[in-house]
């Protein structure tokens, strides 16, 4: 054996942060919830949403003295995929969804499909178009084209800052919240605040390794989107970083007040839900905002992830200035502030 | 507020009461602690001790009573009070996935001075597991990395709460040896324990509590003389024979300072036993009585307990 090992004394600030490092690090869940799974969360849902050629409609032509003819007509148009059926498979097929609309054996055909189905009414449109051209009706005019798939508009692009979003806030909440219980309950805290540890100290350091542990979290996750899948950057860097941060310690102050009372790990986690859950919902990960009614838009635009998940959006993908974040950014900073300060009065130390 | 404090004591409570609820934890207790002595407090589980603990180490408020620590009070969070004491919970968990060396390096950054963090660990006997998890380590062994952690910062005062309860008799000696040594450098130390043992082998004076008041102080030796015997004989008989044995006849034997029974169980205080245990057998025979066990032992800080309150520390 060497020596044994000489042992530096530290200022208390840094040995606390080294311990909550040196914990989150050593636990081979953590390091994967936090750094892993957003990225494959990433790969996977930009796999299955990613854009590809506009699909043919599949559409039936009911078997008859016409539809030799009438499948003839259909497949000049390449946006659609006919095939011929029985009257009853035929209707079958469309009431299981393979088939979006169906053309009847009549002379004039009829057409059924559902209205309420976008692909259902765009298969009636150029269906109708087809078999009006073959039937001898000519067009006034020939419409010039033009197509646009730009980067940016993809749903993967959308989905990246919000999967972002949604990683601040899980770590910044789980990563305090469940430390601080578990010291709590295990008398650790009350230890440490009977050696002479300030308090200040404590949280400080809990917050200091938050915020060092988003560098390779929000780092990795937009590494890998941004060079692998393509995801934009149209904003400042500068800005992009300040929003995680701001982001990063708003949900840190609501990790530190959604913990500052419960002895338990179940008691937290029921109140981590409770704060998560709705978030979650309504702010906008996987969809945007504007699908819930007007109603509920002024509950939806108040919550923190919301305005942390429209900042990141408006700087990744709109290239939009700190100015005109501003509102976003200041309604984080309140949720922040306003939990920090209630959760210092109400923290429980024993 | 005015008071006779005494220059030389490193604790000095008056008049401490502590409620919780409909509960008195605590109801007028005084003590003080003379420095360079290892004082015990005795008492069963829920007799106040860790109240008074917590109160001496400033993380419980009394509900009335003056306390002086090391000539200082408690007020605001008591850092620079904090720096001189050290301070063992009844139960800490520490992380487990740091390293022992670590957490005892991380309570030495607390402190303005203290020891190394190597000399520490050699101190409890953890060089070995100076690299190990605190995960991996037995309950003797967390037992003494929390002794490190309280001795880290080279107490004046050293306060522990419950030191062995839970360990193994091997365990529990070895963190007696390290207490002893501590004391042996003549600093303080306060204790609180329900093992009569523990008190008799580490403690200079001992205060048995009960209800949340002292209602003994001496040295063990003192308190074990209180008694006016120094042995106690132990015996029962059989259900059948028990209308024949009464308090007066026993109380009649030579020797015999005080009679205690319980369901059928019967203890004497005597002085010698090899004149009480004759004539008690030969009594116990004349009425017909056969004992159906008869045990001897020297009198203890338990005996103590049991002459002053009727019952066992350990019962609660």
């Amino acid at each position: 054996m060497a020596e044994p090992a000489a042992y530096a004394v530290r200022a208390p600030l840094i040995e606390l942060t080294l311990a909550r490092i040196r914990e989150l690090t050593r636990e081979p869940e953590a390091v994967f919830w936090v750094f892993v799974f957003p990225i494959v969360l990433a790969a996977i849902l930009g796999l299955a949403f990613r854009s590809r050629p506009p699909e043919p409609l599949p559409v039936a032509v009911v078997a008859g003295p016409h539809s030799q003819a009438r499948l003839a007509a259909l497949s000049r148009d390449a946006d659609l995929k006919p095939r011929e059926l029985a009257a009853t498979d035929a209707h079958l097929a469309l009431a299981r969804g393979h088939v979006v609309l169906v053309v009847s054996a009549d002379d004039p055909p009829s057409y059924a499909y559902d209205p309420t189905q976008p692909e259902s009414r765009a298969a009636r449109l150029a269906v109708d178009a087809a078999l009006q051209r073959s039937a001898g009706r000519t067009d006034a005019f020939a419409p010039g084209r033009t197509e646009l798939t730009e980067p940016g508009a993809r749903y993967v692009d959308f989905l990246v800052p919000g999967l972002l979003g949604m990683n601040l806030m899980g770590t910044g909440m789980w990563g305090i919240g469940f430390s601080l219980v578990v010291a709590r309950n295990g008398n650790l805290l009350k230890r440490l605040v009977a050696a002479p540890a300030r308090r200040s100290h404590i949280l400080g350091a809990q917050l200091t390794s938050r915020l060092l542990f988003l560098i390779p979290e929000a780092g990795a996750l937009l590494l890998f989107a941004h060079f692998l899948l393509g995801v934009p950057l149209r904003g400042s860097v500068i800005l992009l970083v300040g929003i995680s941060l701001l982001g990063a310690l708003a949900f840190s102050g609501l990790g530190l007040l959604t913990a500052a009372r419960p002895r338990t790990i179940e008691g937290v986690s029921g109140l981590m839900n409770l704060v998560m859950v709705p978030m979650w919902i309504f702010s906008g990960i996987f969809f945007s905002t504007e699908r819930f009614p007007a109603a509920m838009q002024p509950f939806v635009q108040a919550l923190p992830l919301t305005a942390l998940n429209d900042a990141l959006r408006g700087v990744m993908l709109e290239g939009s200035g700190f100015v005109s974040l501003l509102p976003e950014l200041a309604l984080l900073a309140v949720w922040g502030s306003v939990s920090f300060v209630v959760a210092l009065k109400i923290f429980r130390w024993q | 507020m005015d008071h006779a404090s005494v220059p030389d004591s490193a604790v000095w409570c008056k008049g401490l009461c502590k409620r919780y609820g409909d509960v008195v934890a605590l109801a007028g207790l005084d003590l003080e602690v003379r420095r360079g002595e290892c004082f015990g407090m005795l008492g069963p589980n829920g007799a106040g001790k860790t109240t008074t603990v917590e109160i001496f180490e400033g993380l419980r408020v009394p509900d009335s009573g003056d306390v002086e620590v090391l000539g200082d009070r408690w007020r605001g969070d008591g850092l620079r009070l904090r720096a001189r004491l050290g301070i063992q919970l009844q139960e800490t968990k520490f992380p487990e996935k740091l390293r022992v060396s670590e957490v005892v390096g991380l309570f030495r950054s607390f402190y303005p001075r203290g020891l190394a963090v190597s000399a520490m660990l050699a101190l409890v006997a953890l060089e070995e597991k100076a690299e190990a998890y605190v995960r991996t380590l037995s309950g003797g062994q967390k037992q003494r990395l929390s002794l490190a952690c309280a001795l880290v910062g080279d107490p004046e005062l050293l306060f522990l709460d419950e030191p062995t309860t839970g360990l193994d008799p091997q365990s529990r000696r070895q963190t007696w040896e390290i207490v002893e040594g501590f004391k042996a450098r003549g600093r303080t130390v306060l204790l609180t324990t329900h093992y009569m043992e523990e008190a008799a082998q580490l403690c200079d004076r001992v205060a048995v509590v009960d209800h949340g008041k002292v209602i003994a102080l001496g040295t063990p030796r003192e308190l074990i003389a209180s008694l006016g015997a120094e042995h106690v004989v132990e015996f029962a008989v059989a259900d059948s024979a028990a209308p024949a044995v009464t308090e007066s006849t026993l109380r009649a034997l030579p020797s015999v300072e005080g009679v205690e029974s319980d369901t059928g169980n019967w203890r004497l205080r005597v002085r010698e036993v090899h004149r009480a245990v004759p004539a008690l057998l030969a009594a116990l025979a004349e009425r017909g009585a056969q004992p159906t066990h008869l045990t001897t032992h020297s009198a203890t800080l338990e005996d103590v307990f049991m002459a002053l309150t009727g019952r066992r520390l350990r019962d609660g």
